[in-house]
């Protein structure tokens, strides 16, 4: 009984890991997103041309990579090592997640219509205005969904710590397979179905929110 | 004096010249309706002088004064775009009304943020936001909407769309409002309501500018027609005239074609 109490408090500490890293990831991502994106969008060449590949570049390569180059190369190139891996880990993952907000935030604010600036212009509001006034509510509604998506695709990633010893649950939980324990490995399941199941809802109760209107 | 000149507009896109040399004036309270077959301009023109295209030559005027010079190369501050911007209104024939708010806030959207420029709005904020609102539903009122005030445009008939799409316009008072085919995205039992609106407006002396297919409205409606193809004015006179008897020959080509359809 003991141990099945101390499984528990371990795969809770690891998962508490797990939830650093995805609220960290997406307090950071979802703003630096929306500054790639007014980079990929913008009429300077060279600003445009510099985030689009860069967005090419993190969304081309294995977010694991990623996670190796940021620990690895501040030490071996910059001689300037990282202490922290849970650092490297979420400076990869807050850039990765950061590029792939940043797609679907262009996706969004493409598809509204041209008419919606004009309309705003005309009725001699600024650029900021149309912006946060006009655009930005419709941009949402319409990103709501792939949103979910790539955030419910967060959870599950958060597990890629692991790979730089960052004890976070499945970690945790394949510890004690040496012990001959199966089960606490199998549970760590339950948490990520728990929590996307809680972010499913979510998401389905601001969608629902947001479907007053039509367009 | 006029209300509005415009002066030698050229408009290209690339190497399509589309206006070459558009003059016109306008009195305080005339109604404009402006003619031509597809692709000769119209919108093109009231694009330019409301700014939302660049004209490539010529000068526009209100009240005397000069709000566009093409020759102009010094750019223009932002706020003084806008002021000037506010001159004219402009109701487009798809609407673009903002969907996430209902008919009232669509209206009033405009004024409450131009408001938040005025020196006293920290001092007087809810007075000026009351007597927008005020002003809001008078014009909805006057408009035939005032059951709709809290309904969203995807809950109305294109006809009550467009209405307060006219209502959005004239919440900012332009001196001038200028309509590219408010009709022609509605059903042919729905253009009634916004002929009579803007009729309603007409009897109100509001400066107008209607670029239109229904012949009939226009003969009764306007002070004074151009007709246009080609990008230029070719024919211009009262509406008896330049409807009923044209002298152009594409004028004639144009009238009869319609009144075959
Ligand atoms: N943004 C643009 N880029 C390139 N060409 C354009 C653009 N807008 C208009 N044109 C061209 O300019 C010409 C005039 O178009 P415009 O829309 O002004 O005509 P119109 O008189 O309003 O016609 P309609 O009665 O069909 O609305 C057309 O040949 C059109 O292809
Ligand atoms: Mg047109």
């Amino acid at each position: 009984m003991t141990m099945f109490n101390d499984a528990i408090g371990v795969l809770f500490e690891g998962f508490g890991l797990n939830c650093i890293i995805f609220s960290c990831t997406l307090l950071l991502a979802l703003p630096l997103g929306l500054v790639i994106t007014f980079g990929s969008m913008s009429k300077f060449a060279p600003l445009k041309w510099l985030s689009r590949t860069f967005v090419w570049i993190i969304r081309g390569t294995p977010l694991m990579l990623q996670i190796f180059v940021v620990l690895y190369a501040p030490g071996l190139l910059l001689d300037f090592p990282l202490k922290s891996r849970l650092t490297a880990v979420l400076v990869a993952f807050v850039i990765n997640y950061a590029a792939y907000f940043s797609e679907i935030y262009r996706g969004g604010i493409e598809s509204i219509s041209k008419g919606q600036y004009e309309a705003g212009q005309v009725l001699g509001m600024t650029k900021a205005q149309i912006f946060f006034k006009v655009v930005l509510f419709q941009v949402v509604k319409r990103i709501m969904p792939a949103m979910s998506n790539e955030v419910i695709t967060l959870v599950k990633d958060t597990s890629l710590a692991r790979i730089v010893g960052v004890a976070e649950i499945i970690m945790c939980a394949e510890r004690f397979t040496k012990q001959g324990l199966i089960w606490p490995l199998f549970s760590t399941g339950i948490y990520f179905l728990v929590f996307n199941g809680i972010l499913t809802l979510l998401f389905g109760y601001i969608e629902n929110k947001l479907n007053y209107y039509r367009g | 004096m006029n209300i509005l000149e415009v002066k030698n507009l050229h408009k290209s896109f690339d190497s399509n010249e589309v206006l070459k040399g558009v003059s016109f004036n306008m009195r305080q309270g005339e109604v404009l309706s402006v003619l031509g077959s597809s692709g000769s301009g119209k919108t093109t023109l009231l694009r330019c002088i409301t700014s939302l295209e660049k004209a490539n030559k010529g000068k526009i005027f209100v009240d005397g004064e000069i709000v566009f010079d093409a020759d102009e190369t010094k750019p223009k501050k932002p706020f003084d775009e806008r002021k000037k911007q506010l001159n004219f209104g402009l109701v487009f024939q798809s609407f673009n009304l903002f969907p996430q708010y209902n008919v009232l806030e669509n209206v009033e959207l405009a004024p409450k943020l131009l408001a938040k420029e005025r020196q006293d709005f920290k001092k007087n904020k809810q007075e000026i936001l009351n007597e927008i609102t005020i002003n809001a539903k008078a014009i909805l009122d006057r408009i035939g909407l005032t059951d709709k005030l809290y309904n969203y445009p995807c809950e109305l008939s294109g006809g009550q769309q467009q209405r307060v799409s006219i209502a959005r316009a004239l919440a900012l008072n332009p001196k001038v409002l200028f309509f590219d085919e408010p009709t022609s995205a509605l059903d042919p039992e729905l253009t009634g309501e916004i002929l009579r609106v803007i009729r309603s407006l007409a009897s109100k002396k509001i400066t107008m500018v209607i670029v239109t297919h229904e012949i009939d409205f226009a003969r009764n409606v306007s002070d004074r027609v151009i007709f246009m193809s080609d990008g230029v004015i070719i024919e211009e006179g009262k509406p008896q005239d330049v409807i009923d008897n044209p002298e152009n020959e594409r004028t004639r080509l144009f009238l009869k074609r319609l009144s075959d359809k």
